[in-house]
């Protein structure tokens, strides 16, 4: 089965169920690479690789990083903060600086919803959405699926609830996307005041209870609570978001006795998750997540920039 | 269009007819075959059995050959960059854009760089215009210092250096008592008040709230914001007894709102702009700034609404909503652009989609575009009437085309209408009896005439 050609991994939304399980099996190439002694392969010696990230972000930063070292790529990570994009150039022409620099691939985190998407018309290489606004972040959705898949078989009919702060989470979207694509079932759970609107006409159901929301579910899939991104009040306090919201062991019992517990990172423990249920070793899968996190980027490298690319996209295109 | 061209010319003297014309005449809500005869820059003559035998000897005369000959559009809600931002547009660049468009009288916005809030500024206006010549230019006063919705401007003042009308433009007045201060003391000077209506602490998104905004990631902007700053206008006009008109209007609560209002008796009118009755928020899809306005593009039952409220006669007028705006303001991601379109040249083929759709028919839709826009503002033009100023648009209705922005007149080229399929292409624009503009087409035509 070959990969269609993706000239940019832009988001989740469209992309064929096909698409998605070939990059997930091609993921699973890389986990027992990553977790042998000699964890570097060449397929993509020679080629460079730009991490541009407007915002911080340290775990996925780190993680396309290693992505692409352990492909043998050259990785260059621009720090934003203290280049000259704060002396007010624009997004587009730092694009088109970079890109004149030859790139195979620039990874992009930016706080804008669609950023990446303007940025990937200026550029003539591949673009990687490492996460933009409350859009998309589509490798976080693949890492999760890839998790799910490996401890479920498959992602068909599974029912996952994804709770929280919904309304800014791009972690989210792209997994509401994914996993409808995929033939699971999603709802979403959390205070109505962090829902956006019509998130119904997305095809979940709409919780506002965690009772409810988190019944005979397979997974449970916790969001952080994104203060940084909120204007004005969205709930009255932590407390009481804890209270009705967070996921202790009282409300995990509502889902299915084996369900799983995920995070996309970082937590807020005491906030959306308690400590022992984000430390149960039994339950939840946090960092087994970020382990496929940097399985999923080496696939998606592999997929867009990689040597064998053309061996992969021959058929289809 | 650079074959074309648009021009100043000196004041009209002696005789025209144009005869063979499709004549629209909104007033009387019909249309015949007939000719006009325009004398000494004002319209002298003009109906179905003048010069039915032929042109008249020793006129000049110019044979439409059955095109539409209409009263020019008159835009009541135009931005130009000038002063202030001259390189986005200025009043000769948006005159030159009005004139291709078939526009005679367009009023003008006062968030300009200063603001409107001081007489000169409309003296200033007022001059321009007389010196470039094209289309005519007026200007709305500032109703509140700096449009900052705080302190009343000077009305009254602003009112005798020629301010028909007032407005804070894009933003909402959020304060009830100010606007309540301002119906009441506008009365003095029968000034008329022009809203947007939206409830400022809920209109910050950057698209229409919904399905559309959600998947997209963006902020949205509630619809019912708008209709709960109608009703509140709507009370106020009441309490005062003073007048508004309410611009933009966008969702299908606001049209029902509106038409309860008039049907109470209040002194309440409205307009439209193009884009909320030919497009949606799907315009908007791929983060396409160019279709990031205010208030935004909204869902279809509204624009489906929009469009019954200007067939049954609740909106009365149809603006442009001209905004220019740099590449620099739109090729930015969405949440950072800023909002607004052009409008001038595409305001007539885009308008007579209701024409072609069987929504409207050509009298009705001058009188949106033409006579209800004049007659709200106390402008001279928009009509035909014996002594009224021979502003006037010849146009072909069935002529397709695509809109390419790049064939734009308009200093930038933020069309939300790019590469849309149209039918309808202005011949001849004539204000006061000169003709500003005309098509290579028509030319040939009016040469062999």
């Amino acid at each position: 089965m070959g990969l269609p050609r993706l000239p940019h991994l832009l988001g989740i939304e469209g992309l064929a169920p096909e698409t998605i399980s070939g990059l997930l099996d091609l993921s699973e190439n890389y986990i027992d690479q990553n977790r042998s002694i000699d964890k570097r392969r060449d397929m993509l010696a020679g080629r460079t690789v730009i991490n541009l990230f407007f915002e911080n972000s340290t775990r996925t930063r780190t993680s396309f990083e290693v992505a692409a070292k352990r492909l043998g790529a050259d990785v260059i990570n621009m720090d934003v903060a203290t280049s000259s994009v704060r002396k007010g150039e624009t997004l587009l022409d730092t694009a088109m600086t970079l890109n004149a620099m030859r790139p195979d691939a620039i990874v992009v985190r930016h706080h804008e919803s669609g950023a990446v998407n303007l940025l990937s018309q200026k550029v003539n290489c591949a673009v990687i959405n490492a996460g933009d606004g409350q859009h998309e972040h589509p490798t976080q959705a693949l890492l999760d699926a890839l998790t799910i898949r490996r401890r479920r078989g498959s992602l068909e009919g599974l029912l996952v609830a994804i709770c929280g702060d919904i309304m800014h989470s791009r972690v989210a979207r792209s997994n509401i996307h994914l996993l409808q694509i995929m033939g699971a079932r999603v709802r979403v759970v959390g205070p109505p005041t962090l829902m956006p609107t019509d998130i119904d006409k997305m095809g979940v159901e709409v919780h506002y209870n965690m009772k409810s929301g988190l019944k005979d579910v397979d997974i449970v899939m916790m969001l952080r609570l994104q203060t940084e991104r909120m204007q004005g009040t969205f709930v009255p306090s932590i407390s009481e978001y804890f209270h009705f919201f967070g996921l202790d062991h009282a409300k995990l019992e509502y889902a299915k006795p084996d369900a799983l517990i995920m995070h996309p990172g970082p937590m807020n423990r005491g906030v959306e998750i308690d400590s022992e249920v984000a430390d149960d070793l039994d339950r939840s899968v946090i960092h087994e997540q970020v382990e496929m996190g940097v399985a999923v980027r080496m696939a998606c490298l592999e997929a867009l920039i990689g040597g064998r690319r053309n061996a992969l996209v021959g058929a289809v295109a | 269009m650079s074959g074309n061209t648009y021009k100043t010319a000196p004041p009209h003297t002696g005789s025209t007819a144009y005869i063979n014309a499709r004549i629209v005449d909104p007033a009387g809500d019909n249309e015949y075959r007939g000719a006009v005869l325009i004398s000494d820059g004002k319209i002298a003559d003009f109906g179905p059995n003048l010069f039915a035998s032929g042109a008249p000897y020793g006129i000049e005369s110019v044979d439409c050959r059955g095109l539409v000959l209409a009263p020019g559009l008159v835009d009541a809600r135009v931005h130009t960059g000038e002063p202030g931002e001259e390189h986005k547009e200025t009043l000769e660049s948006a005159g030159a854009a009005a004139a291709v468009g078939g526009i005679t009288s367009l009023l003008l916005l006062p968030d300009n760089e200063p603001p409107f809030d001081d007489a000169s500024l409309i003296e200033f206006v007022a001059r321009r215009a007389r010196l470039i010549k094209l289309v005519n230019m007026y200007a709305y006063g500032a109703l509140t210092v700096g449009l900052e919705g705080k302190e009343l401007a000077e009305i009254g003042l602003l009112a005798e250096a020629g301010a028909v009308a007032f407005t804070d433009a894009d933003h909402a007045v959020g304060n009830a008592q100010v606007m309540r201060r301002a119906l009441y003391y506008a009365k003095a000077f029968d000034a008329l008040i022009v809203h947007l209506p939206q409830e400022p602490t809920l209109s910050g998104g950057h698209m229409t709230s919904g399905e559309m905004a959600t998947r997209l990631g963006l902020s949205g902007n509630p619809p019912l914001a708008e209709v709960m700053m109608v009703e509140r206008d709507i009370r106020l006009v009441e309490m005062t007894g003073g007048k508004m008109h309410l611009t933009k209007i966008s969702t299908a609560e606001s049209v029902a709102a509106i038409a309860a209002a008039k049907a109470r008796g209040l002194k309440i009118t409205c307009d439209t702009a193009a884009p909320y009755f030919a497009l949606n928020d799907l315009a908007v899809g791929d983060y396409r700034t160019f279709g990031k306005l205010v208030p935004p593009l909204r869902a279809e039952r509204d624009r489906a609404a929009v469009v019954e409220g200007l067939k049954s006669g609740v909106i009365d007028a149809i603006v442009s909503d001209h905004r220019p705006q740099d590449q620099d303001s739109k090729r930015v991601p969405f949440a950072q652009a800023l909002p607004g379109g052009i409008g001038l040249e595409t305001l007539l083929p885009i308008s007579l989609e209701l024409v072609h759709n069987g929504h409207l028919t050509l009298p009705q839709l001058f009188q949106r575009l033409s006579s209800a826009p004049a007659r709200l503002f106390g402008l001279p033009g928009g009509r035909l009437a014996k002594g009224a100023p021979a502003d006037l648009v010849v146009f072909d209705a069935d002529y397709a085309w695509q809109i390419d922005r790049t064939d734009l007149w308009s200093k930038t080229k933020n069309t939300p209408f790019d590469e849309r399929p149209v039918q309808g292409r202005v011949m001849a624009t004539i204000v006061g009896g000169r003709t500003i503009y005309r098509d290579d087409s028509f030319v040939t035509a009016a040469a062999a005439a």
